[in-house]
């Protein structure tokens, strides 16, 4: 196979941006988490009946608002839509290798896998 | 009982359920809902919400080594990924209109099936060189790392292994668990890949098969951060132990002990799925 990029190069690629998601949304989480029991930690628990998070805490935008701000439950809930997203990033890098490799039929079946992907981070309805 | 001491409580528990989960190869996504739900008494909801993040973390750091060594197969995870993110999409949406006892039942059953296929032997089966006419249209022919060199290996029954993971990816959205047992299943015994090439594949899909579902619980107020973030930091670190421990310890002893936990696990959510007291 006439290929650009090499198997080997692509599988290291994908590592590594799997371990920098990871690194990156657990630092990102540990400081909410710190943030947030610094606020609340003292707070009453209140998690036995489901009541749903409030809508700062469910949408994209949202989060990253209420972080900048430097809520405690936002700036972890920004970590952990970091992980979330982590390998909706390992898709998209692999489109762009097989894009790279000319692998048209993988560029199709790997674009379906991210379009459902990014409607799910988007729209989160199933 | 505050948060802070939840969180503590939430993070210790995390962390040994990643670490055994780790040691012995059965995940630790498994037991994060029952420590959850039975432990800590926190509603299934939040809890599946919870674990989809500890399977997240738990897989990724494992997958980004797999990947590394070249053991993962790229090309079937993500033919196969298209199979179990629609499945996660299905098992999301009906998720909102099962109550939380029959998801405890169905739990429980997953719960006995992973515990009785742990105690059972694995057969090996011989390599497969040839690849059928979907395997070798999908271009699923690769070779792994052995230690008397690189072995090759082909794929068969694509369309069984892919109807296989859509069963796997709904069970994984519904219940918040990676459901590696399935995977490993579809790719192990029905399309014939070696046993090495299966389980780091498996775990290579996990994360993006967890991430469709977690998405979609998060927009739907699932995800607590008050109970997830010590989940994640818990597990993580608990897998990513248990990885470094791995290489240097015989923990083939740990394996009869994680059973027992998930069988009285399985139990437990039996018994409150039937009587309605989750």
């Amino acid at each position: 196979m006439a290929t650009r990029v090499s198997e080997h190069e692509v599988q290291q690629a994908i590592g590594g941006l799997l371990r920098l998601g990871v690194i990156v949304a657990a630092a990102v989480t540990a400081l909410g988490g710190a943030v947030l029991l610094i606020q609340h930690g003292g707070d009453p628990v209140a998690h036995r009946t489901f009541r749903g998070e409030p809508p700062a805490l469910e949408s994209i935008v949202s989060i990253v608002r209420g972080a900048l701000t430097f809520n405690g439950e936002a700036i972890a809930q920004l970590g952990l839509l970091l992980l979330i997203a982590t390998p909706v990033a390992r898709v998209a890098f692999t489109l762009v290798a097989f894009a790279l490799q000319r692998d048209r039929k993988y560029v199709v079946i790997t674009s379906i896998v991210l379009s459902l992907l990014v409607y799910a981070l988007a729209f989160g309805k199933a | 009982m505050n948060l802070a001491s939840l969180a503590l409580l939430v993070g210790v528990g995390s962390f040994a359920a990643g670490l055994l989960g780790s040691l012995t190869g059965l995940g630790g996504g498994i037991i994060v809902v029952p420590m959850l739900t039975l432990l800590f008494h926190i509603d299934m909801r939040y809890a599946i919400g919870a674990s989809l993040i500890a399977v997240i973390a738990t897989s990724s750091g494992a997958a980004a080594a797999y990947v590394r060594e070249g053991y993962t197969n790229v090309r079937i995870a993500i033919l196969l990924e298209i199979a179990t993110t629609i499945g996660a999409l299905i098992g999301a949406m009906l998720s909102v209109h099962t109550t939380q006892a029959k998801l405890s039942i169905l739990f429980g059953v997953v719960l006995i099936a992973t515990a009785l296929r742990s105690l059972r032997p694995r057969a090996e089966h011989a390599i497969l060189t040839t690849p059928d006419r979907w395997a070798a249209f999908f271009q699923l022919d690769s070779s792994y790392p052995t230690p008397s060199g690189p072995q090759h290996y082909s794929a068969r029954r694509i369309p069984g292994g892919f109807a296989l993971m859509l069963v796997g990816g709904v069970l994984s959205a519904l219940l918040g668990i990676g459901a590696g047992i399935i995977k490993v299943l579809a790719m192990d015994q029905v399309m014939s890949l070696p046993f090495k090439v299966s389980t780091t594949t498996s775990n290579f899909m996990i994360g993006v098969t967890a991430a469709v579902s977690a998405a979609v619980y998060l927009h739907q107020g699932q995800i607590d951060p008050a109970i997830s973030f010590p989940v994640m930091l818990g597990a993580g670190g608990g897998a990513l132990l248990g990885a470094r421990i791995l290489t240097r310890a015989d923990v083939r002893w740990l394996r009869p002990l994680f059973t027992v936990i998930v069988f009285v696990a399985a139990v437990e959510m039996l018994y409150k799925g039937f009587t309605g007291t989750i």
